[in-house]
């Protein structure tokens, strides 16, 4: 039983890390410019399309990886440019549209410039194997990797938030725009800035989920509303919320997957359980969004500025 | 309240209820010429695909009650439509063929289930709203796919479609256009009084200003709970259309790019307008017709129409004539 539980819960975990660097993006973004992006999935998707397709043809990790991220921020970079900057003081229901219009261009243009098809997405050869952590447990190495890189870029968000004069021009940018702005900062250019890390973020989530996942049109849309669920449950504008409801709702799905199905076994006849049991699994981050946002409307870590 | 004169002024910027109904008895007309038309061309196909424009632009037109008049961003409301849709196909399945019944039913439904959504929802505000109904959504749309005994993903196909009696055969298609029309129509002009009504008046006032609202003493949640009811009992029955259209129901109708899809039409017709959400609708659905004929690369092509539209013209087409 335990290396059941614990294989479930490192999936949880791996989950969790994914939502997480979506999340952060989109709550950065949301926080500094109070902007919705249904878009953020697409930046997903380049990530993990651009990663498959550089490593295929030029086998070099290094090089892929700077593709993708690069990639991404550059295409955040100019999206921010000659998009989202006209968006910034519009109402909602623009945004809504607008970037709802921009995941229809990019769901087409990938299946223009790389097929119908999906995309093949190899595991790096020295990431590819299993790695024994317990006796009856063998875990893939990519997706301790896929852990791994989450911890380190949850501390470097961290330290260039809370840290550096970057991190502090954002926050005060969050609470104050106006004000920053009048400050004597480009607020322009920090807007810029702010939304090519987001891209980033979302960039390297789908290039750490190409391997596991499909690479396709559309693979980002339903990540893009998992990760809305975090935002929400962490509270809009707050990393540290965004971290913690990652790897809550990271958890509950995974475990609602793996045990939902025998639990209601018990309760119900056999044909029925299977019959609800994933259904039911896949509405238990939503009942817990809506559990959380009934009790608490902002979140449960809501930013404390304004 | 709408009895007393208003400043001039003051009319000028506020501008409450532009229901447009000229407008409205005008694009009505049009489409009730479809049929013949389009058997004068022998192309009976296009009198299927305006049904469809029509049941969409009755969804759009409702949401527009909430999104245009309520200012709220709900991106749940194609679950009302798929839970009229399955309110009919559920009653079909255990052999209740009544059409007054089922259709019923999936007002009730769609009214109740948007009720029970709408009084969590709308105890947040702004992003937070905009998200939690999306969460609904989602909820419904996997409560649809978890069900077996209906389909489950797959779906539940409908034997035959409702009947009404009155010698009134739902299965032609020309009896199913006109009797859609007949139900935008009546959608119209139904929420063309409530948006006009003293009611209408505070629900676009809370979405103005709702500091001030609150100041004359009024609260918005009950407000807003019954535009959303309403509005999720009036999608019901456009659910309960296009079920009796396609006689086929499937969790697909729940997901969330239709709800998008419902937004789009409302914001590319002009929202508070009533009758921009119906123009919308065929813009909407005729653009996609139109361009999945000539390319591939329709969607491209539709979305880089919808953000130039958001980027360049504002204010929807039914406020182009200003």
């Amino acid at each position: 039983m335990f290396p059941l539980l614990a294989e479930q819960a490192l999936n949880g975990v791996q989950l969790g890390i994914m939502l997480f660097l979506m999340a952060a993006g989109l709550t950065l973004i949301f926080g500094i410019m109070q902007v919705i992006n249904l878009a953020h999935g697409s930046l997903y998707m380049a990530g993990a399309y651009l990663f498959a397709w550089s490593f295929a043809a030029s086998g070099s990790l290094a090089g892929a990886l700077l593709v993708a991220i690069g990639g991404t921020a550059l295409l955040g970079f100019a999206l921010e440019m000659s998009v989202f900057r006209s968006l910034y003081a519009r109402d909602p229901v623009y945004q809504v549209l607008a970037t709802f219009a921009l995941t229809l261009i990019a769901n087409n243009a990938v299946r223009m410039i790389w097929g119908d098809t999906a995309l093949y997405a190899a595991v790096p050869a020295f990431l590819s194997g299993k790695v024994a952590l317990w006796t009856g447990l063998a875990y893939p190495a990519f997706r301790l990797a896929i852990i791994a890189v989450g911890v380190v870029v949850a501390a470097l968000l961290y330290v260039l938030v809370g840290h550096t004069r970057l991190g502090m021009l954002i926050r005060a940018g969050a609470s104050d725009r106006v004000m920053v702005g009048a400050l004597g900062v480009n607020i322009a250019l920090l807007y810029t800035l702010v939304f090519g890390i987001g891209a980033a973020l979302a960039g390297l989530s789908g290039l750490l989920a190409g391997p596991i996942y499909t690479v396709q049109s559309g693979m980002g849309d339903d990540v893009l509303i998992l990760a809305f669920v975090v935002i929400v449950i962490g509270g809009i504008g707050s990393i540290r919320g965004a971290c913690i409801a990652a790897i809550l709702v990271g958890m509950v799905d995974t475990v609602g997957r793996a045990f939902l199905r025998p639990g209601l076994a018990l309760l119900l006849p056999r044909a029925a359980a299977d019959g609800a049991g994933p259904g039911l699994a896949s509405m238990l981050i939503y009942i817990l969004m809506a559990a959380v946002l009934f009790f608490r409307p902002r979140g449960l870590f809501p930013p404390r500025t304004r | 309240m709408s009895k007393q004169p208003v400043p001039a002024a003051h009319k000028m910027t506020i501008r409450l209820a532009p229901t447009r109904t000229s407008l409205s008895f005008l694009v009505v007309c049009a489409l009730a010429l479809v049929p013949p038309i389009s058997m004068a061309l022998g192309q009976e196909y296009y009198i299927d695909m305006f049904t469809r424009v029509v049941i969409f632009a009755i969804a759009a037109v409702s949401l527009d009650l909430i999104l245009g008049f309520g200012g709220l961003v709900s991106f749940c409301h194609a679950s009302f439509l798929a839970v009229g849709a399955y309110a009919v196909a559920i009653l079909a399945f255990h052999g209740i063929q009544n059409g007054w019944v089922q259709f019923a039913a999936a007002i009730l439904a769609g009214g109740g289930v948007a009720c029970l959504v709408g009084a969590v929802s709308l105890r947040t505000s702004g992003m937070y709203f905009i998200m939690i109904t999306l969460a609904f959504g989602q909820m419904l749309y996997f409560l649809g796919i978890s069900v077996q005994e209906y389909g489950g993903d797959s779906g539940l196909t409908i034997n035959a479609p409702p009947e009404f009696g009155l010698g009134l055969d739902l299965g032609a298609p020309v009896n199913l256009f006109y009797t859609c029309l007949f139900v935008l129509l009546a959608t119209l002009v139904l929420l063309g009084r409530v948006a006009d009504s003293r009611f209408g008046m505070v629900l676009q006032g809370m979405r103005m200003n709702e500091t001030r609202m609150g100041a004359v003493g009024l609260s918005p949640y009950r407000y807003r709970l019954a535009a959303f009811s309403l509005a999720g009992a009036v999608c019901g029955l456009a659910g309960a259309l296009m079920a009796t259209q396609a006689l086929f129901v499937s969790p697909a109708l729940a997901h969330w790019a239709r709800s998008g899809e419902l937004m789009v039409m409302v914001i590319l017709g002009g929202g508070a307008t009533l009758v921009g959400p119906v123009l919308g609708a065929i813009a909407y659905l005729g653009l996609e017709e139109f361009l999945s004929g000539i390319t591939d690369n329709w969607q491209f092509v539709l979305g880089a129409i919808l953000l130039g539209f958001v980027l360049f013209a504002r204010g929807g087409l039914a406020r182009l004539r200003r």
